[in-house]
């Protein structure tokens, strides 16, 4: 048997709330150590304890980080779910099982490994309430010994993952070893699995999106943060608490340079955060799905009263309470567009967690510079999964707070007037309340203003200010990140995406190439409102394949919107909305599916 | 007064009343709304406000409108339907040196805005939060508000079945520290308990009855002007010496009169009337409300008093800059905290 090395998916099946998580991790971390380019998904219920959940770690050589549909080895210790969980796997592939759960018929070329776990944990861990915790560690030996993980580099992620709590420490070491020993006593290896070290991951660092969006916000200046926990945004504010109480505590008073409130609702969330952002603070929130609904009036009115703020969307998948724990690209045409009225946002899509980390900042800068609100669509795949990265780069780029006019400045200009587009770039120019200057005051409101920021309902100053407004969205484009282009010369087929889809894409990309000679080109949308790259590429396609992990194609129908005919017919939607983070395979076929249905019409 | 003497007179910082001033109203001639304000614009010049510092805030609805008409120099938002509470919040706790003055009215407050008032007040966020209470939805032509009382009819006829929600009686339950009841057509009140509002340093609830002219000043209105001046009950009259002016000029006797010292060093006298009123006890006060509502009354004054409630400030522990101008070196962290957390995520 040819041995399969450092390229294949593990899927732990464990119930949620068991603490399988922390194995899961150490497993995950034990490779990440090893050199090899690791990603982790966690498939969880929403709920705490009791229902099923699944974690998938895949090794892969290639550096290849997506989803990948097929388990090459599955450890199965949740009975409920087992059998299914069984019958899913393919030929030749490895199966973990736990005697305690009755085996029900596997087919002969399905490798199955039965392990004692209750034997096993009942002999390390004598507290009896302990052991469905300790447990997960017996699978994590097993499965290093199978796999040919350094016990070493177990032990080190074990030690890394449970800190410095000594009793702890020792009890689950004991529980690897145990595992780890059984295995390779009891065991004879039958399955093509096997690991050896790379230098793939060297100087890399592994973290989840959402504490990387907080990092990029605490760099980024934030000063005032509200939220309303919600899945799978939570995390991210939860993670921003922790860094801003250990590195934004002002030395001298050992007060705070912050302000984080947990609002009632998503409501007055995004409340707080406009009446900071309208005196002057670096203002964000972060929801999900549902929260952007019920922010939907007060968005509007930070469009049209042009309030700086920042608002994270972690995407789940909807509509209505939906799969709260599955991922989805659900909310981009909502976000391109939300309120009542003619709006458009700013939206920016990141794809991998150095994005997060980056649009974190930038999203700040965009806010202040337009007096918008700015949109970054991330999504639970990239938000709460774990991701490689190289380490982020410290910021060189100085905070940009847009256009303020202090008392010295205003004492300077002839006449300040709230909503006058002096530069002609739709930006005008603003005060901040508390400024000393008695030209300083204007009102800020939603209904209809003038320029001097009176109330008006004139057919012309409406016309006229909804007119600058669009200007100003013309200026966005010129700010906004620009997108990821990778032109293959010859190629006819384009495909263009955004978000987390990049990561299948990629893998697609060479499975197109390998499989079948087609060349792609590729283009990664970054940010609305779209660059002039986004046209210029259509053009130069023939066929543009734009993936969505959405039903109804959204980002599709927001760019037939912006390139219109006869270009718009260029676009091809592939679309996956199962709620599983997207794989390469579906991207190819159903790729190939449309080029081949094409060749044959054509 | 005169227009002379108006404009000769100026205050503490050399302004006269007319710089206090701002557009001129819209809404109808005799609206209550437009008594408060110009009680507002009083005890500004009085206090000798820095309009600067101060922020105006409202909702949605005629009451919401106001802002525009008093205190023109200062910054004023007016938010979305029920939601200036939380645009309140955001505003403070991005610059505390604010002084914020929220204008809401009982639709705004009691109906679409009742979470975000009861949040409001669980923060003890510092904002002068006036209730202009007149019991219907001007704006719309007329419909009931949360604050009408039972029994009370519309122009057309109807009558409301609906128990009223007290704002006052829930401010005090929620532990707001500063609780006040008064009545447009009453300057002499309202002025010295928005002086007192001003000086108080957490939220400060003043649900003011502001009988509206158009839809709700016809007999069978309970928030009419003859029906709030028939039935009003004033608890006691009410003083207000502001910290830079000396304590000699308290007129009422000693015995007869109780002092309040507010932690900014100004005075709230209150003279007492008829009953021994108590504003630092809470229950009482809240005896007080449904006893003289079960006897047909409304109560107007200083209902609840506590001066010393733990402040937003506190709560959330801010530093003493606003947070909106930190400058860069201080909300980014240095290169090394970013190594830092770099070394502790990477394969170590």
């Amino acid at each position: 048997m040819k041995p399969i090395v450092n390229d294949f998916s593990i899927q732990v099946a464990t119930v949620n709330g068991s603490g399988s998580q922390t194995a899961n991790t150490v497993l995950m971390r034990s490779l990440f150590q090893m050199g090899i380019p690791v990603s982790g998904k966690n498939l969880f219920p929403s709920n705490i304890a009791g229902l099923p959940t699944w974690f998938t770690i895949r090794a892969s050589r290639e550096g290849w980080v997506a989803r990948k549909k097929e388990i090459d080895l599955l450890v199965a210790m949740n009975p409920e779910t087992a059998a299914d969980d069984a019958r899913g796997m393919g030929p030749g592939t490895a199966i973990v099982w736990s005697d305690a759960i009755p085996k029900p018929s596997i087919p002969e070329d399905r490798i199955v490994y039965e392990v004692p776990f209750q034997k096993l944990v009942e002999a390390v861990c004598p507290d009896a309430r302990l052991r469905k915790l300790v447990v997960n560690m017996i699978y994590v030996g097993v499965v290093a010994q199978i796999l040919g993980v350094d016990l070493a580099e177990v032990e080190k992620a074990l030690a890394q993952q449970l800190g410095a709590k000594k009793k702890v420490l020792e009890l689950n070491r004991g529980a690897v070893r145990s595992g780890f020993e059984w295995a390779k006593e009891n065991l004879e290896e039958r399955d093509p699995y096997r690991v050896e070290r790379m230098e793939a991951t060297k100087g890399k660092i592994l973290i989840d999106g959402n504490a990387a969006a907080a990092l990029g916000a605490m760099f980024g200046g934030v000063t005032v943060v509200t939220w309303y926990p919600i899945t799978p945004s939570s995390s991210l504010v939860e993670s921003l608490i922790d860094y801003l109480e250990k590195h934004r505590i002002d030395p001298e008073t050992g007060k705070k340079t912050f302000c984080v409130i947990q609002a009632e609702d998503e409501i007055a969330a995004i409340g707080v955060v406009l009446g900071a952002g309208w005196a002057g603070a670096r203002s964000m929130t972060s929801t999900s799905g549902p929260g952007i609904s019920l922010m939907t009036e007060f968005v509007g009115l930070g469009y049209y009263a042009e309030i700086p703020a920042v608002i994270w969307d972690v995407q789940r998948v909807g509509p209505s309470t939906g799969l709260p724990t599955r991922t989805s690209q659900g909310d981009v045409l909502k976000l391109a567009t939300l309120s009542h009225g003619d709006t458009k946002h700013v939206v920016l899509f990141p794809a991998s967690v150095r994005e997060c980390f980056d649009f974190g900042i930038a999203s700040f800068d965009l806010a202040e510079r337009l007096q918008t609100p700015v949109f970054v669509a991330s999504d639970l795949d990239l938000g709460m999964n774990v991701w490689m990265s190289d380490p982020f780069p410290y910021p060189e780029t100085p905070i940009d707070r847009g256009k303020v006019l202090s008392a010295e400045e205003l004492a300077k200009v002839k006449k300040f007037e709230r909503y006058r587009d002096v530069d002609g770039d739709g930006i005008p120019y603003r005060t901040l309340p508390g400024t000393d200057h008695p030209a300083a005051g204007y009102f800020t409101r939603g209904s209809g203003h003038d320029e001097a920021a009176r109330y008006t309902e004139r057919p012309d100053d409406y016309v006229r200010n909804l007119d600058r407004l669009s200007r100003k969205y013309e200026t966005a484009r010129t700010l906004v990140p620009a997108p990821e282009v990778d032109p293959v010369r010859g190629a006819e087929v384009g495909i263009l995406a955004y978000g987390t889809s990049h990561w299948a894409i990629e893998e697609a990309r060479e499975q197109l190439r390998a499989e079948e000679g087609t060349k792609t080109s590729y283009l990664r949308v970054r940010a609305l409102p779209f660059t002039a790259e986004v046209r210029a590429f259509v053009e130069a396609h023939e066929r543009v394949y734009v993936v969505d992990q959405n039903r109804d194609a959204q980002m599709a129908a927001l760019l037939a919107l912006e390139v219109g005919s006869p270009l718009a017919s260029r676009l091809r939607s592939v679309r996956h909305y199962n709620g599983l983070p997207v794989d390469a395979r579906s991207i190819t076929d159903a790729v190939l599916a449309a080029e081949r249905k094409g060749v044959l019409v054509g | 007064m005169s227009e002379a003497t108006t404009a000769a007179k100026t205050n503490r910082l050399g302004l006269s009343k007319q710089e206090y001033r701002a557009a001129k109203s819209t809404l109808c001639p005799g609206c209550g709304h437009d008594a408060i304000s110009s009680s507002i614009i009083e005890a500004a010049y009085d206090l000798g406000l820095e309009q600067f510092r101060v922020v105006k805030l409202s909702g949605i609805g005629c009451s919401s409108k106001t802002p525009a008409y008093f205190l023109g120099r200062s910054h004023g938002f007016n938010a979305v339907h029920g939601r200036m509470p939380s645009v309140a919040t955001g505003v403070y706790a991005a610059n505390r040196t604010l002084v914020p003055i929220g204008v809401s009215g009982d639709g705004d407050t009691a109906s679409i805005g009742m979470g975000q008032f009861v949040h409001l007040v669980r923060r003890n966020v510092p904002v002068v939060y006036l209730i202009e209470n007149n019991g219907v939805y001007g704006l719309t032509k007329g419909q009931f508000s949360a604050t009408a009382d039972v029994g009370s009819k519309q122009k057309g006829g109807r009558e409301n079945e609906l128990l009223p929600i007290d704002c006052c009686a829930l401010a005090i339950e929620l532990g707001c520290g500063f609780v006040a009841r008064s009545f447009s057509g009453d300057p002499k009140q309202l002025r010295p308990i928005l002086k007192a509002a001003f000086s108080h340093r957490g939220t400060a609830i003043l649900d003011v009855i502001s009988p509206c002219v158009t839809f709700a000043n016809h007999e069978g209105s309970t928030k009419s002007y003859d029906h709030v001046k028939a039935k009003d009950d004033p608890l006691h009259e009410i003083g207000f010496v502001p910290h830079f002016e000396p304590m000699e000029p308290i007129e009422m006797a000693p015995g007869e009169v109780r002092d309040v010292a507010m932690p900014d060093g100004s005075h709230v006298t209150l003279k007492k009337l008829g009953e021994d009123y108590d504003p630092g006890d809470a229950l009482g006060a809240l005896r007080t409300l449904h006893e003289s509502r079960a006897a047909g009354k409304l109560v107007t004054g200083i209902l609840y008093l506590e001066p010393e409630r733990r402040t937003f400030d506190e709560e959330y522990d801010l530093t003493e800059a606003p947070l909106s101008t930190l400058p860069p070196e201080i909300v980014r962290p240095g290169r090394e905290v970013l190594d830092e957390i770099m070394a502790g995520l990477g394969a170590a």
